[in-house]
């Protein structure tokens, strides 16, 4: 069995708005093997968040071939694309997007309610991956009571919960000083150790230079120079 | 999944207790009035409908005016009246005030009632002694029935059977004594009209006859048996009484409490229908409560719903918690509906005094209606949530 779990092929998404097109994937051509660290670089505009959502399943391409884990998911429905995410995808965000309302734990059970686990093992699962990311103290914290890098931690908890395919990060240190973003990078490096694929996106080189493979991306173009370099 | 939803539904519910409390208003109100409407409506009528029964189910009062030329209803009118198939029994009434005396003290003013035998065979009212026999009905019998009132005041401790009783200047034997009950309809009125403990002595109503002086009845009491046919049977009589008065106007009335029961059940339904009709324009606005609350709440949560389709939630998912939060919401303004309907039934029952029956009808009906509203109005909040596009709900973070 082949290694890659992610083959995208002549990606492209454009946006209709009223009679204008906008064109804002071009032939993007990407694959990422188990247990890769990739940070896709790209200044602000350039397509990330776009690629992102398409990768984890929330957007569909307008053109082109996604194999997700050796399955083509470019043409599934809405219920079918949210068992793909709920099965295979872990998302961590910048702003961490924890429910106020709940706390560490209830947050981190929360993928797992979607993923039809009973109440019994969603509790054992959030406590050990809160244990994981080092919230052993804090699991009945609300997010109001944790600083900014254990939110983080919680959300990557929260990614981690249904043992996803890949854990897909968008600017996730975005929101932090540059100290607690370095911990949450070293967080990622351990998990990478651990055999978790990472794909992390940002706009900042000293942060992409963190991971294993650059990938850049540049008004919709990912950008061959990196690849080469890899290669 | 259905629990979590529940849960989920409760939590956002007790985190807005303020804005909750007053979307639920409108159901709390209209589940309140459909409650307390029905349970007071049925208590009311069927306390009234028992004494009605009670009072004169299958009877109908006959009251004679009569004309110039003939003053009341005559023994051959009575006759005729007997003779109608529904008919079991025609019991004349005289009533006449007289003084009596037990041979000592006198008492003015004693209300007399001349009956014959028919009235104590379709009524049971004698407590001690006999009735009122067919052997009494002549001029010339001289005996009487008394109530318990009458013995108290003229034979003191002493048994009155036997007795003697001087009504009208003629002697009397007591042969009975009435029932102390308020079951028949002339006790009921003279308790209604004065005070109650009245003096009540019942003679053989041709020996009453002769006391007035006339030959006349004036007022008829008529036993149906079957009430089912009251009407059929009300216009056989107005046949033979038409007759009997040369179909001149006015010259008697009838008096049926069957008939009068249906039409007093008409105008409750009706007044029923009517409240209803507020009680569901009260839901209505409810349920367009909970629409508009459901709607902000699914706007304030836009970016929340997106999270949890990127967690993996299917639309469906996200349709069955906004659904559920609406329906517990109109669901619990239900039950405090509910709850409140029948504290205030059970208060006016008290008050009014009828017994209270909590109506399992009422209470169905509100528990269905506030879950049928929570449905029906959630839908479309409901509906819209599951549709939004994730991606366009995480970017408004
Ligand atoms: N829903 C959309 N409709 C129209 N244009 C969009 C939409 N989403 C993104 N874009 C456009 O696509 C481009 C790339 O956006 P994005 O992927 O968010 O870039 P990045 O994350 O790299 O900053 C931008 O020019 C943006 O205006
Ligand atoms: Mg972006």
């Amino acid at each position: 069995m082949s290694n890659t779990i992610l083959d995208m092929r002549d990606i492209n998404k454009i946006y209709l708005m009223g009679e204008e097109e906008s064109h804002v994937l071009k032939d993007v051509t990407l694959t990422i093997e188990r247990g890769e660290f990739v940070a896709i670089l790209g200044p602000s505009g350039s397509g990330k968040t776009t690629l992102m959502n398409i990768i984890g399943c929330l957007d569909t391409p307008t053109s082109g071939a996604y194999f997700l884990n050796n399955r083509e998911v470019s043409g599934l429905d809405e219920g079918e694309l949210a068992a793909v995410r709920s099965k295979d995808i872990g998302f961590i965000f910048q702003s961490f997007q924890l429910l106020a309302r709940l706390n560490a734990l209830k947050n981190v059970e929360l993928p797992l309610i979607y993923g039809g686990l009973s109440p019994h093992k969603r509790h054992a699962i959030a406590e050990t991956t809160l244990t994981r990311v080092g919230l052993q103290d804090k699991l009945y914290h609300f997010p109001n009571q944790l600083s900014g890098g254990q939110q983080q931690r919680v959300a990557i908890a929260r990614a981690l919960a249904n043992n996803p395919t890949i854990l897909l990060a968008d600017e996730p240190t975005g929101a932090l000083d540059q100290h607690t973003g370095r911990q949450v990078l070293a967080l990622f490096h351990e998990l990478n150790d651990e055999g978790h694929t990472i794909i992390m996106i940002t706009h900042d080189i000293s942060i992409a230079k963190k991971a294993g493979r650059i990938v850049e991306i540049l008004d919709g173009r990912l950008s061959c120079r990196e690849r080469d370099i890899y290669v | 999944m259905f629990r979590e939803s529940f849960v989920m539904s409760l939590q956002n519910i007790r985190g807005n207790k303020m804005r909750s409390f007053l979307t639920m208003l409108g159901i709390i109100i209209g589940v309140t009035a459909i409650i307390a409407l029905i349970t007071i409506v049925t208590g009311v009528t069927n306390e009234v409908t028992s004494r009605f029964t009670e009072l004169g189910a299958g009877k109908i009062n006959v009251r004679a005016n009569g004309t110039v030329l003939k003053r009341g209803i005559t023994e051959s009118d009575m006759q005729k009246l007997s003779q109608i198939e529904n008919i079991a029994g025609v019991s004349p009434n005289v009533s006449l005030t007289l003084p009596v005396s037990n041979g000592g003290t006198l008492t003015d003013d004693v209300i007399i009632e001349g009956r014959s035998d028919i009235y104590f065979r379709n009524n049971d009212v004698i407590a001690a002694g006999r009735p009122l026999s067919p052997v009494d009905m002549d001029p010339h019998s001289r005996v009487c029935v008394i109530n318990a009132e009458a013995a108290r005041e003229f034979f003191l401790q002493q048994n009155p059977l036997g007795g003697r009783l001087v009504i009208g200047g003629l002697n009397y034997t007591v042969v009975g004594v009435l029932k102390d009950s308020d079951n028949d309809v002339m006790s009921q009125m003279n308790r209604m009209m004065n005070s109650a403990g009245k003096i009540n002595i019942v003679i053989p109503y041709k020996a009453a006859l002769r006391m007035t002086g006339m030959g006349n009845i004036t007022s008829l009491e008529l036993y149906m048996t079957d009430t089912g046919q009251s009407e059929e049977t009300m216009r056989q009589i107005e046949m033979v009484l038409d007759q009997a008065f040369n179909f001149k106007d006015n010259s008697y009335s009838l008096i049926n409490l069957d008939s009068l029961l249906d039409t007093m059940n008409t105008i409750t339904s009706m007044m029923t229908t009517m409240l209803a009709g507020i009680a569901a324009i009260a839901l209505l606005v409810g349920g367009i409560g909970i629409m508009n609350m459901m709607l902000v709440s699914v706007t304030e949560r836009t970016t929340e719903i997106g999270l949890r389709k990127a967690l993996g939630a299917k639309p469906s998912i996200i349709q069955t918690q906004f659904l559920m939060e609406s329906v517990v919401l109109s669901l619990l303004g239900g039950l405090i509906g509910i709850l409140l309907g029948n504290l205030i039934s059970y208060v006016v029952a008290y008050l009014i005094g009828f017994t209270f029956v909590m109506s399992v009808d009422a209470v169905a009906i509100g528990f269905f209606f506030s879950a049928g509203i929570g449905v029906l109005f959630g839908w479309a909040p409901a509906n819209k949530a599951s549709r939004l596009n994730p991606i366009d709900a995480l970017r408004s973070m």
